[in-house]
């Protein structure tokens, strides 16, 4: 594959309670999955605000993984409702703009889903990896 | 309640004797709540036997990681003492006021000028084996128990120094020692102490192999116990966590466990009993050795009956076999030899179709029981406490945590062989007897903490200190974590960085504490494990070196780096230099936070009548706090008043009428029966909630609440239940035989049949009772009529622990067991006549049997009911099959993640009465920890409004799920209720002009972090 030595830079929201959780017991049971993700921990996915995501477009992310507590199990109740909304307008601004909405992934993972989350993360890298660069990434360097 | 002498106050002080697991937590437990602890423990440091183990069950934790914290917690309590080594040598007095004595082995190194460089040890001549490590590593003489004890300071063990030996040679530890901490003439000293009431947790000592010569564990280097096998597997153990065997330090390709070495055995032994834990740890063992092996190894285990009775331990169990490919073998081996020109050994075994089969292995484990020590037992003799036949403490199923003598109480092993969670539970349950006794002597001997004063760092421009944890080799063995502090060196405003074994170990702590001093630092960041952990411990020391505690921030480099990262060395570098970069830049925007009291509503709450919910509530009652008891039905009691006898014999139903008297005369206790909590507002300290009664709503304030609703039996769609008059439930039987059931009485054969709607792919749990449960009734019978048949049709039998005894009895009262499986389950069908066929596969005979029995039992699952909506309204978890899911597996077996609530009883995971005691009186310790205080602490990570910027839109209002942000019409501008918000950020997500800034989650931070995490210049 041509695109085998792309390796993407994926940033990833995840929320305290639910997902960073899932993060951490993917850790103590050693699933492996690809090193090409940062991770930055907020209290809860409704706290990420679409500007922060454009943010990281702007700064070069090749993906950016929202993570969160299932519906209806939210620490704060209903924030990740809030996280719904604001990524689904921001893939349709996305898509609008040009780019593949596709960059930016929301996914659900609790405490308890260690394996989900490291195959979320596997399956994302493998996708944008397919995808290649950020065509912002591109317009930024051709400019 | 109170046993003290007439009109004397009890005192405020409790002993705990013995600091491994259950003893740290009693003493935590105890200290947070208003009692000073004196924890004696025998050897030089706390920890016990889980400081020594590799992984936990079921999760697969790294033991020291989840422990370590609360050692720390214990070391740095003002409310604590820890008087280690010490041995407890007498007591006098009466409940409420006990004078014990108490001896103080010399150490011969002063703790307090020790500063634990290591020196001695280096300098020390002499090497002998080190206990800690099983005798698989030598330690000097000059010794600290293992890196991470607390207290962390050297001693001389005479019994070895060439000092005491040779008559005063030697001196090397005195000549090198910088702090002149060694003292050759320091002796034993002893001191009576003044308590209230004892705790013992004095733990086991695992059984000692050597006499089963058979075994050969002495001759053959590569037969190991288990224990040795824990440590050949540690990191921190004699091989670095690489998986050599003994002789030959080569990676083994087949290993073998061998289950029930020293249980369930009378004829090598006296340990008839089960030890209950060692099927568990030998499954976790077989997958941790195969995740260690570089080639792939053989694992299999022999055992008997496969007790996997814990909660999720069954898909753990089934994940081992499936997945991890551990192969199982129900066989008991009775021939080891040796291989010639080898050190493999070769093993003779029966399988369970009857041919003898031998096959050869690079290494055996031999998983050896739990049995009282003689030490244990000289400790019982002296506090005048009875054990019982199998040499555990005694104790009713009724009080699981008293022992025989008023005032004294026990936890964990000595009680009876049971596994980490159980001994926390009965940790808390000991400290909540233990504070019934000595309420009114509450904070009488405590000690308040001190507030630390905080330095204004408001004007200094950020002094960051980077700390790079090794974890042993959890980080270091695949990042690189030197080139990781050398390039946290390079970002900016970092004046300090260093690398740290454990950096969460109390000497670290204080290392830290010097560092902030010494660099005028005024912020700190630790790359390690994770946050959700280890946060609040650098926190506190942060605060204790006069730092606010919020100007910290911590870089998972293990959970979400080394540890998933394993075969790209360089790239989990990378990443770890970046998240250490994210981490920096955040914290060099960090202002400090302040946070602030809320008074705390001292009532609690409980919902569920049964016996847990009664004893949890009772045990908040006894220590002097308001309850409130809601039950769904009429009555209390719940299914406990089905139940005819407990395991050992003693009926139920006298027990559960005198503590519904209790409860329903308790003059703190308040009953709402027929009643349903109905809503549920505010957060731990100050819960308003609605208890609906028969449709008339009443508002309770309360601090915390106790989640006991309790299991029920599930009612099974096979085995002609319902269709046919002589098939029962478990119940149902005990009920039949209350009644006298002529069907039952005159019965000349009867039949049980286990596992009905448990451990099947629909339920993928072991209901824990029903083993137990069919056995004791089925001795019943036999002691109703001794010529009736009675057969057993089982998958395992799960008679853990001392019920072991029971299983014995039933065998030779003449029970009949025969064992099927999963794939082959028993057959009922209906006679022509209205009587029962049952057929089932003989697992000897390979040939189908058919019982004609009169009456049939059918030990069916426990399950829960009716817990969603309780769940959500506090906002707690479930697990996958509906049971409330704790806040930790471990060490946090009765706590929800959402503080000021708990849970107890069947509701958390089917369990026999003694244990849902146990776990209720557990959920009360636990309650009266925040309920003793005169306040909780609030503010900190909130959201905050700019009104400079607020244009007045609203937004916030209308996204904060806990009604905390008001508009403020006057000004036009929005404005957060500190004491509401429970900060989620949702409104600072949601602001147009990002005007709303969630404290220590800031838009700066988080763009500084975006632009960090993806900034060109390349980490490395």
């Amino acid at each position: 594959m041509a695109d085998s030595n792309f390796e993407p830079r994926i940033l990833a929201f995840l929320c305290n309670w639910c997902t960073y959780a899932g993060a951490d017991l993917a850790g103590v049971s050693r699933l492996q999955y690809p090193p090409h993700i940062r991770v930055i921990r907020v209290m809860c996915s409704g706290s990420v605000s679409p500007h922060h995501v454009l943010r990281a477009f702007q700064k070069g992310a090749d993906g950016v993984l929202i993570g969160g507590c299932h519906i209806g199990d939210c620490h704060y109740l209903k924030g990740n409702y809030m996280t719904i909304k604001r990524m689904r307008f921001l893939q349709d601004l996305m898509k609008f703009v040009g780019m593949e909405e596709g960059r930016l992934h929301l996914d659900w993972i609790s405490a308890a889903e260690g394996p989900k989350f490291a195959q979320t993360v596997r399956d994302f890298t493998a996708k944008i990896q397919k995808m290649g660069p950020s065509p912002l990434k591109q317009a930024a360097r051709a400019a | 309640m109170s046993a003290k002498k007439q009109g004397s106050k009890p005192v405020g002080a409790v002993m705990v004797v013995g600091a491994g697991i259950a003893g740290v937590q009693a003493a935590l437990d105890l200290a947070n709540s208003g009692f000073y602890v004196y924890v004696v423990e025998k050897q030089t440091g706390i920890g016990g036997v889980m400081a020594a183990l590799d992984k936990t069950f079921p999760t697969n934790d790294c033991s020291m990681c989840i422990l370590s914290p609360k050692l720390v917690e214990c070391g740095r309590h003002l409310n604590i003492e820890i008087l280690a080594p010490a041995q407890v040598k007498g007591i006098s007095g009466e409940p409420g006021n006990f004078t014990v004595k108490v001896k103080q082995p010399a150490r011969y190194i002063d703790p307090a000028k020790c500063i634990a460089c290591g020196i001695c040890a280096q300098k020390c001549p002499k090497k002998v084996p080190d206990e800690f490590n099983q005798g698989l590593a030598p330690r000097k003489s000059a010794y600290v128990l293992y890196p991470q004890t607390v207290p962390l300071k050297y001693a001389i063990d005479a019994a070895t120094c060439l000092y005491f030996k040779k008559g005063g040679k030697c001196k090397a530890c005195e000549k090198f020692c910088p702090t002149g901490a060694v003292v050759f003439d320091d002796q034993d000293k002893e001191r009576d102490i003044q308590v209230g009431a004892v705790i013992l947790a004095p733990g086991f000592k695992i059984f000692d192999p050597t006499p089963y010569a058979s075994y050969h564990y002495t001759a053959f280097p590569n037969v190991v116990t288990s224990m040795e096998f824990e440590r050949i597997l540690s990191a921190s153990g004699p091989f670095e966590g690489h998986l050599v065997r003994p002789s030959d330090h080569k990676e083994p390709k087949k290993v073998a466990w061998l289950q029930c070495v020293g249980s369930r055995d009378l004829h090598r032994c006296d340990n008839s009993h089960c030890s209950a834990v060692c099927c568990m740890y030998a499954i976790k063992e077989a997958v941790i050795a195969k995740e260690h092996s570089k080639n792939g190894l053989e694992a299999t285990i022999f055992f008997m009956d496969m007790r996997t009775m814990g909660k999720d331990f069954e898909k753990y169990y089934w994940r081992a076999e499936e997945e991890q490919g551990v192969r199982f073998v129900r066989s008991r081996i009775h021939t080891v030899d040796p291989v010639p020109g080898t050190d493999d050994v070769q093993i003779r075994y029966i399988d369970e179709e009857g041919n003898i089969k031998d096959e050869v292995f690079d290494m055996l484990v031999l998983s050896v029981g739990l049995e009282t020590s003689p030490d244990v037992m000289e400790l019982a003799r002296t506090l005048g406490v009875d054990l019982n036949t199998n040499k555990f403490a005694q104790t009713s199923p009724f009080t699981p945590v008293s022992t025989s003598r008023p005032g004294v109480f026990v936890c964990g092993a000595f009680q009876g062989p049971k596994d980490i969670p159980q001994s926390v539970m009965e940790a808390s349950a000991s400290a909540s007897a233990a504070s019934a006794l000595l309420t009114a002597a509450r904070f009488s001997l405590a000690r308040k903490k001190p507030e630390f004063p905080e330095r204004d760092v408001s004007q200094e421009p950020p002094r960051i200190g980077v700390f790079v944890c090794h974890c042993g080799i959890n980080i270091a063995g695949v990042i690189d974590v030197e080139a990781v502090r050398d390039y946290a060196k390079t970002l900016p405003f970092v004046e300090y960085v260093e690398n740290n074994l454990f950096s969460c170990s109390q000497d670290t702590q204080e290392l830290i504490k010097e560092r902030i001093k010494e660099h005028h630092l005024n912020r700190v960041v630790v790359a390690s494990c994770t946050p959700r952990t280890h946060e609040p411990l650098f926190q506190e020391t942060l605060r204790e070196a006069g730092l606010n505690r919020y100007l910290f921030e911590l870089a998972n480099i293990r959970d979400q780096g080394s540890w998933v990262h394993m075969d790209v060395p360089e790239l989990a570098t990378k990443r770890a230099k970046d998240q250490v970069r994210m981490s920096v830049s955040k914290v060099a925007l960090q202002q400090p936070l302040v946070e602030f009291s809320l008074p705390i509503t001292k009532v609690g709450l409980v919902i569920g009548g049964g016996v847990a919910g009664m004893e949890a509530a009772l045990g908040l009652a006894d220590q002097g706090f308001k309850v409130h008891l809601v039950e769904k039905k009429d009555f209390l009691g719940g299914h406990a008043l089905e139940l005819n006898h407990a395991w050992t014999g003693e009926a139920i139903k006298p027990f559960v009428d005198k503590l519904v008297k209790r409860v329903t005369n308790h003059p703190k206790i308040e009953v709402h029966l027929n009643s349903e909590l109905t809503e549920v507002t505010g957060f731990v300290g100050n819960f308003k909630s609605t208890v609906t009664t028969q449709g008339r709503d009443t508002a309770v304030e309360h601090g915390t609440a106790v989640i006991a609703i309790g299991g029920h039996p599930y009612k099974p769609t096979e085995y002609l239940y319902k269709e046919n008059p002589r098939v029962f439930l478990a119940l149902e039987m005990d009920q039949a035989m209350r009644e006298k059931n002529p069907l039952v009485m005159g019965a000349k054969s009867a039949v049980f049949i286990q596992c009905v709607g448990s451990r099947e792919p629909e339920r993928p749990y072991c209901s824990r009772v029903c083993c137990t449960h069919s056995v004791e009734s089925a001795v019943k019978l036999k002691e109703l009529n001794p010529d009736m048949d009675v057969y057993i049709l089982y998958r395992d039998m799960r008679t853990y622990g001392l019920r072991e005894n029971l299983y014995k009895e039933a065998r030779e009262k003449g029970v009949m067991f025969i064992r099927f499986d999963l794939d082959s389950k028993p057959k009922v069908e209906q006679t022509a006549d209205g009587g029962l066929k049952v057929t089932v596969l003989d697992h000897v005979l390979r040939l189908p049997i058919s019982i004609h029995p009169e009456v049939l039992t059918l030990a069916s699952a426990i399950i829960v009911k009716d817990q969603e909506k309780l769940a959500k309204m506090f906002k707690v978890p479930l697990n996958n099959e509906g049971f409330f899911l704790e806040a930790h597996m471990k060490l946090r077996p009765v706590d929800f993640a959402t503080e000021g609530v708990f849970v107890a009883g069947l509701a958390h995971y089917p369990k026999p009465l003694d244990e849902s005691i146990a776990q209720a009186k557990a959920a009360a310790a636990r309650a009266a920890v925040i309920l003793s205080q005169e306040s909780i602490r609030a503010g900190g990570v909130v959201a905050i409004v700019d009104p400079m910027l607020c244009s007045g839109c609203q937004a916030c209002v209308e996204v904060c799920p806990f009604g905390a942000i008001t508009y403020k019409e006057d000004e036009a501008v929005a404005e957060v209720n500190q004491a509401l918000c429970k900060g989620c950020g949702t409104c600072a997500a949601t602001c147009p002009s990002e005007c709303i800034t969630l404290l220590g989650f800031s838009h700066k931070q988080i763009y500084a972090q975006v632009d960090q995490a993806l900034s060109e210049e390349a980490a490395g």
